[in-house]
């Protein structure tokens, strides 16, 4: 799918923000997209993504910068003449028309004749299975199907671009893991371009060709899911995706990709280098929970440093041990609860084995 | 009789009573004045008192008389004409500008917004009489005194504050990502505005207007200063029938205007049951 892919196809070329021409809300964003491909714009709450997308649909003015659509910039162009689609958070169905009417507003706006409208209509009830539900009103429905209808309304009349801004920010939990798939198959089924913001990583790596991780106005990181969950290009990327283990230490030698690093905790980690300094400088090493192993003989491992058991989770399907270095640091061994769980006694030391290639170096700031 | 909690004291009861008691005494005190009014329009008699045969609920010494006599005087008829022709044109002004205005100061990006409004509402606050001092030298200058158009003109401005507050107090429900869902479909601002935003501010405006027609109705000040004898309304009339032609037509007249009124308050009550219901939709 990638290889017939356009690249380009939307283009963000140093955009910046600011709301009061002193701070940047949004500060050089540079992103691009192919046709077709769902991206993910993932951050914490306040770190810019809303307004992104309002500079995108038009609704805010970009400070500087350019956003360019199939090479051409639509900066200069009004907001409704830019044929983008929008789900909003809180669905913004017009309350006083039904959901047939609904769906047929942007159509009856491009003055579609009435035949064509109400054969659209139609089929697009049938997609999102509300197919016998056009005369009710939006405050007739629930809230996973007014999302559902908001979605359509944002794909009837085709537009060259979706945006999503937190769509199933409101639906709890079950529902919006329904939606998800919803969406993934609308898009599968369909072929729009999406941009999808949201604030869950869960929701971001079940449904996206790519992530963006945004924070105070950078794209800190963006690749598709896998890659940023394994190889995080800083600790910001590595701390808000997944569960992590953070430990402070000093390069005491690289080589290329690789550091070998010194922990506080005592004992040295050789870690592969994402954004780290020079041999003398301090870092971070990180380590997911579930590529840490407690001491089992007759396995290869890169590193080995000892801790102790403070205390033992037991969660259902796997186990969480909860390891402290020496001088302080937490540590969090997730262990799949089969025959092979170890039975410790607390306070006991352990050794904590890893492979290097789970093993990131990040500068500390 | 009232049962109250176990620990409620003499002093309790007395005190419950004495306001429950007091709050009778003002409603009297607001309300009977203007019920006295109806019984007595209905009077045989050219007098302002109940007669005796009215207390004995004699048929015969009430009367549509002063009724027929609104119809059969040509000033009265006027006078109604023209508060209505005056209050409509009013109202419609004062609701198209007010609500524009209730509308711009509700953007994000107006700038000066307190200002604006605390000059747009500087009618309700600004002592009447100086507004109608000031309008007369100035409605003068433009050859607007004495004429229906400056009367309309002045009417309006003392209406527009009402729509604006109502227009804005429907506004501050109004969910603004309404408006950017319209302008996401393709619709024109202009077009979003008509199709989305005015179906859902309706109540607003039309409790506006309503509050508007009924300023401009029974507004007597700027009528005084501003009106020539072509352009006498109700309440101008009402003045001079007060101290001209004692008689009970102002009573009937009184009468069909507290009748207008209760229609007002209950169109008014309807409105905001609907506007209610509109916005449980919305949640
Ligand atoms: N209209 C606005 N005027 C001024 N500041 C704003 C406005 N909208 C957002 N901001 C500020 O910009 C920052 C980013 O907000 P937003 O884009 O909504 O973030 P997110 O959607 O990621 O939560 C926040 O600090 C917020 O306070
Ligand atoms: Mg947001």
């Amino acid at each position: 799918m990638a290889a017939d892919r356009v690249d380009g196809y939307l283009r963000f070329r140093n955009v910046k923000k600011s709301y009061d021409q002193k701070t940047l809300v949004v500060k050089d964003f540079n992103l691009e997209l192919a046709k077709g491909e769902f991206l993910t714009l993932l951050g914490p709450s306040g770190s810019g993504k809303t307004t992104v997308l309002m500079m995108m649909a038009g609704f805010e003015s970009v400070t500087s910068g350019d956003i360019l659509l199939d090479g051409n910039p639509i900066t200069r162009t009004a907001p409704y003449k830019r044929n983008i689609g929008m789900v909003f958070q809180n669905y913004a169905l017009f309350p006083h028309m039904s959901i047939a009417e609904n769906l047929a507003y942007p159509l009856k706006v491009r003055k579609k004749s009435k035949a064509e409208i109400a054969e659209r209509v139609q089929r697009y009830l049938d997609l999102i299975e509300l197919g016998d539900f056009g005369n009710r009103t939006p405050g007739q429905l629930s809230g996973g199907q007014r999302q559902r209808v908001a979605l359509a309304r944002a794909l009837i009349f085709g537009p060259s671009l979706v945006l999503m801004d937190e769509p199933l920010g409101a639906l709890d939990k079950k529902l919006r893991e329904q939606m998800q798939l919803e969406i993934s198959r609308l898009h599968q089924k369909l072929g729009f371009t999406v941009i999808y913001v949201t604030h869950d990583q869960g929701e971001a790596l079940t449904m996206s060709d790519r992530i963006a991780v945004f924070d105070r106005g950078v794209v800190q990181q963006c690749a598709a899911p896998d890659v940023l969950y394994e190889q995080p290009a800083n600790a910001f990327v590595a701390d808000f995706i997944g569960e992590n283990n953070f430990l402070p230490g000093v390069v005491t030698r690289r080589e290329g990709d690789w550091v070998r690093v010194r922990i506080s905790g005592g004992g040295e980690i050789e870690a592969r280098c994402a954004d780290c300094g020079d041999v003398g400088s301090d870092c971070l090493i990180s380590v997911r929970p579930e590529k840490l192993f407690i001491e089992e003989a007759g396995h290869d491992y890169d590193n080995r440093f000892g801790a102790l058991l403070k205390t033992r989770l037991y969660v259902g399907d796997f186990i969480r041990y909860f390891f402290e270095l020496d001088d302080g640091t937490e540590v969090v061994v997730k262990v799949l609860n089969d025959h092979a769980a170890p039975e410790l006694s607390m306070s006991e030391k352990s050794l904590l084995l890893s492979r290097r290639r789970d093993c990131f170096a990040f500068a500390r700031k | 009789m009232q049962r109250f909690p176990d620990y409620y004291g003499f002093w309790h009861r007395l005190g419950h009573y004495a306001l429950r008691y007091t709050a009778y005494g003002v409603l009297g005190f607001l309300v009977l004045p203007i019920l006295v009014i109806v019984p007595l329009s209905f009077n045989v008699e050219p007098f302002f008192s109940f007669t005796r045969g009215m207390l004995m609920l004699d048929p015969e010494a009430y009367s549509l008389r002063w009724y027929r006599a609104i119809v059969d005087n040509k000033n009265w008829i006027l006078a109604i004409k023209n508060s209505f022709f005056i209050g409509i044109f009013a109202t419609i002004l004062a609701t198209v500008l007010g609500t524009l205005a209730a509308v711009g100061l509700a953007s994000p990006r107006m700038p000066f917004k307190r200002l604006i409004m605390a000059l747009l509402l500087s009618p309700m606050i600004v002592p009447l009489i100086i507004i109608a001092a000031g309008m007369f030298f100035f409605y003068t200058k433009f050859n607007l005194a004495g004429t229906y158009l400056g009367l309309i003109i002045a009417h309006a401005a003392l209406g527009v504050p009402f729509v604006i507050i109502t227009v804005t107090a429907t506004l501050s429900g109004f969910d603004r990502s309404l408006y950017h869902a319209g302008l996401s479909m393709g619709a024109s601002p202009l077009r979003t505005f008509r199709d989305v935003v005015v179906p859902l501010i309706r109540p607003g405006v039309i409790s506006g207007a309503m509050f508007a027609f009924v300023t401009s109705f029974d507004e007597v000040v700027l009528v005084l200063f501003l009106a020539g004898p072509g352009q006498r309304t109700i309440p101008r009339q009402m003045f001079s029938g007060l101290r001209e032609q004692i008689n009970p037509t102002i009573l009937a007249v009184a009468t069909l205007l507290i009748l207008v009124s209760i229609l007002f308050l209950v169109s008014l009550e309807l409105l905001r049951r609907r506007s209610q219901r509109l916005r449980g939709i919305e949640e």
